[in-house]
This record gives structure tokens, sequence and C-alpha cells, in this order.
């Protein structure tokens, strides 16, 4: 059963397609990706699927409401953690769960009924009582979650959940992540990082200048997509040796200075390395990294 | 419309709980100083005005001041503060609500603060014998209405506003104008007959004209056409309200 669908949704800001006829399905219980550059048209895709925004064309159906027509009912089983935190800087931790469960119509004795539930989902058992101003990001963005939790929503909405956070906060997320999709409930996260993807998602889109380029789960991109070995080279005279090594693999990138030779079999690459003392590699398996740059390239999105 | 709107007020309430007695002093302070201050200091060089003591009449112009005062102060600075600095409204709408309800919540929320901010001048006038009869009472819904008009109008300028100086255009050219010309600190007949014809069409003029006769312990004599005039600011100024938040928010 999809929770979310869109079909050819467009959405343009005067001349500007943001979104270009995007078509998604996301099935209960999944946790669904959403990865792109900077400006392909993430967050408005997003915020279309909330209703926030009118599509130019398109439909949208959200837990089996047409939006934008009928996004609030919707909404009320909808969670959302934003890209940047909008907690409330005038109140405590409980406070901003409380006065948000109150915008779902919840009665303040069922809200402070769960409070203590989602503050150690959260890990913020014992800062009921703390300001917003005291907490760590990491805490914010865990409080954050847990917001967006206190309607016990079945479908949760991430806008690039761990930017910003250092490795052991956003592990944390990622472990909190998982566990909110053991329950049940479905994800669709928003991230320009490969790892969070491939870590946490069952499937993803990539979506680059309003368009969905691939569509699948993690290992079938990269095995559709990309030659399952990588080699990344660089060191001195690298250049020299990137016009052989063009003779013996059978895709060769540079980036600045250093060369990605992509092989089913790096084997070849690999002995005419051997002995090239002034150059350094790396061999490593193919990531959705390298999926990531092949379909929307090296070029900088600012 | 829902009542989802009562959410959004209940948190700006919470709020203003916490920072209760800082808010209630300064709403509270300049309107009192400038009506015991001018009303006694200008006051014991006027005979009387209007039939009264000059600080019963400045009373009612003081009292509506200081409504449009915290109703524009809150919807203008601190909704802009809530709309556009901590994006208070972007989470909300990620809820069931809709921009229509949080227009509506802000709008409430000012005019209630503005009715508190008139109803303590109130009790100060009523403690310091300035009311005539328990007439004065029809004060307090009078200053709601006051609260109400100015709080839609400000939260036009919110919701149209970039930056913080916008208001200031809107404060300098449009309220302390309107304020020096609506009859609150001499009778607007006597102003030149342009001037009184633009004060009439201004809500501040009504305002005062609605409260200044109860204060005296007498009924307003187009009282219709105040409360009319007022709710007409309140409507158009929502309605405005509506429409620009929804191109701001929604688009």
């Amino acid at each position: 059963m999809n929770v979310l669908s869109a079909r050819g949704v467009r959405k343009s800001y005067a001349a500007n397609e943001v979104v270009s006829g995007v078509d998604l399905r996301v099935a209960s219980g999944e946790c669904f990706g959403l990865l792109g550059p900077n400006g392909a048209g993430k967050t408005t895709t997003l915020k279309l699927c909330l209703g926030l925004i009118r599509p130019n064309a398109g439909e949208i159906e959200l837990l089996g409401e047409p939006v934008p027509r009928r996004a609030r009912e919707a909404r009320t089983r909808v969670g959302v953690v934003p890209q940047s935190d909008n907690l409330d800087p005038d109140f405590t931790v409980a406070e901003n769960l409380l006065v948000y469960g109150r915008y779902f119509g919840t009665a303040a004795g069922t809200i402070e009924a769960r409070i203590p539930a989602l503050l150690g989902f959260a890990g913020l058992a014992g800062r009921a009582d703390s300001r917003i101003n005291t907490l760590s990001g990491g805490m914010k963005r865990r409080l954050t979650l847990a917001r967006a939790l206190v309607n016990d929503p079945q479908l949760v909405f991430m806008d690039e959940p761990t930017t910003g956070l250092d490795p052991q906060a956003r592990h944390l997320i990622w472990e909190r992540l998982r566990r909110l999709t053991q329950e049940g409930k479905t994800l669709v996260l928003t991230t320009h990082f490969m790892e969070e993807a491939e870590r946490l998602c069952h499937r993803l889109a990539i979506l680059d200048n309003g368009r969905i380029i691939a569509e699948g789960s993690p290992r079938a991109l990269i095995a559709q997509h990309i030659e399952s070995q990588v080699v990344e080279v660089h060191g001195a005279g690298f250049e020299a040796w990137m016009e052989r090594a063009k003779a013996i693999c059978p895709r060769v990138e540079r980036a600045g200075d250093t060369v990605y030779c992509y092989a089913e079999d790096a084997e070849p690459v690999l002995q005419s390395l051997a002995g090239q003392s002034e150059l350094a590699y790396l061999h490593r398996p193919a990531s959705l990294e390298d999926v990531f740059l092949k379909l929307t390239g090296r070029d900088l999105r600012d | 419309m829902s009542l989802r709107w009562v959410a959004v007020w209940r948190r700006n309430m919470l709020v203003w709980r916490r920072l209760m007695a800082a808010s209630v002093l300064t709403n509270l302070a300049d309107p009192l100083i400038m009506l015991f201050g001018l009303g006694y200091g200008l006051g014991a060089l006027l005979p009387s005005v209007e039939g009264m003591p000059y600080i019963a009449f400045f009373a009612a112009g003081s009292l509506c001041t200081a409504t449009m005062y915290t109703a524009s102060f809150e919807s203008m600075f601190s909704g802009f503060s809530r709309m556009h600095g901590q994006k208070t409204w972007d989470a909300i709408l990620y809820a069931p609500l809709v921009i229509d309800d949080i227009v509506a919540g802000e709008v409430m929320w000012a005019a209630s603060k503005a009715w508190l901010t008139g109803s303590t001048i109130l009790a100060v006038i009523v403690v310091f014998g300035f009311a005539a009869s328990p007439l004065v009472l029809l004060t307090l819904p009078a200053a709601f209405l006051v609260g109400l008009a100015f709080s839609s109008i400000g939260l036009v300028m919110t919701v149209l506003a970039r930056n913080w100086d916008f208001f200031s255009f809107y404060m300098t050219l449009v309220m302390t104008p309107m304020m020096m010309i609506s009859g609150v600190f001499f009778p607007a007949e006597q102003l030149p007959q342009p001037l009184f014809a633009v004060a009439q069409a201004l809500p501040l003029y009504h305002g005062v004209e609605l409260v200044r006769p109860v204060i005296a312990g007498r009924l307003p004599e187009q009282p219709l056409l105040h409360v009319l005039v007022l709710l007409g600011y309140a409507a158009a100024g929502y309605s405005l309200a509506i429409y620009f938040a929804r191109r701001r928010f929604s688009e």
C-alpha cells in the first residue's frame, strides 16, 4: 500500500521550474530517501507532498488524502523534521512538545502522558525543564524528531535530518530512525549524505534539476549504474599513469589531482599500479556516492 | 472557519505568562506616565475640555492610544519575530493548521493583549475617580474592538514586511499622525476641516469617540457608526493579512 504517491508534479517560481514532473511512490513501512545536490528540488518536493505549497500540475496523494485539497486532514497523521531547527526558544523542552501537540488538537493530558516516552526516545530524559538555548545541536535535532512524533504519525518527513551534526550525534539519530521503521512507521528523508542513504533507506530516488533521474534500492542503483570496483589514485606522475590506465580500465575519471578508475575487475589496474611507488591508491567497492557523482556530475552546485 | 487558531493563541499566551511582569510594566508605564504627566501638568493650565477636567478628557485618548500601540507592537514586532526570526509559523504549518489559522490566532492574540492594556488603564481611570458612572464598563468591549482593528492592520504590515525597518514607515507615517489628529490630546473638531475629515476616516478617532463619552457617563451619539468603522478596519485588515500571508507562505 502506498502512503505517498505523486504523479507528474510540477512547480515553478516565475520562469524557473524547480520541480519538473516528479513521480514518487512510497510504500507503507519503508524508509524512502530523496537524494540530490543543492537546489535539485528536494525541499520543494517535500513541501508539495505536505500540501504546504500548490503544484502547478500533477497529482499528489498523502495517506489516502488528495493534496493539497485535503492536506490538513493528511497532516494529522504526519510528522515533519525540518531542515533548520525551529523549536520554540521561549519554552522548555517539555513545553515545546506540549504546545506542539496542541496544534493537533490533542488533549493536554494525552500529550503530557506521552512526553516521558518521547523524551526517552530522544535521549533527553531528565532534560524536560531545560531551556532550548542550553541544548547542543544534536539534542535540538533529537527534540525536533520527538516533536514530529508527538501525534504518533504514520509517516515522518525529514529534511536533511543529520546535516550539521557530529558523527556521534549522527549515529544516534540513525539508530533512532531505524527504530522508527522497526515500529512500522514510514520515513521519507532528504539527504546529501550518501552514507546515510545507504545505511537507512530501503529505496531511494535521485533528484536533479527537478527531475528524478534514478530510483531503486541502494544496492540495485549501484549494480545498475556503476562498475563494482573503484580504484582512486593520486600522487606525482598521476597524469601519465592516467593515460595508460585508459587502456586497461573501462571508465576513468579525473577530479582535481585524483584519478577514479571504475571497473568490474580491478586486477589489471592494480597490477599497473604495482611498483609505482610515487602513486598512492585506494581500492574499494563502488558506493552510492559514486553512482550519485556519475549521475549528477562532479560540478559544484550552489 | 475552524477553531484551530486557538492553539496559536494559547502558544502566545504561554509565552506572555512567562514574561508577564515585564510585559505589563512596559505596556502600561508609558501611557500612565503620559496620562498623569500631561493630564495633571497640562491640565493645570486648562479650565476644562468639553465640560470635563483635562485629565478625564485625555484619559479616553490615552487608553485608546495605548491599546493601539499594544496591538500594533504585538502584531508587528512580536509577530514578525515569530514569523521570520524564529520560524515558529513554519513549524506550526507542518501540523494540521493552515496559514489562515495562524493569522486568526495572531490577530486574536494581539487584540487580547491590547484589550488587557486598555482594561488595566480603565482600572486606573476608575480608581482615580475620572469615571462618572458604571457606564464606563462599556469601555471594555470598545477596547477590544480597537485592539482588533489595529492587530489586523498590524498583521498586514507583518506579512508584507521583508525586514524590521518596514515597520518604521507605518509607525512614523501612519500611527503618529493618526494619534495627533484623532482627538487624543484635544478635540478633533477644532482641527481644520480637511484634517478633521481625514481623522473621521481613521479607526483611532472612532475608538476615542466610543470611549470618551462613556467615561463622562453618557452614551456615544453614534455608537453604531463607530463600531462599524472599527469592525470594518478589522475585517479589511484581516482579509488583507490572509491574502498576503497566503501569497507569502503557500506559493
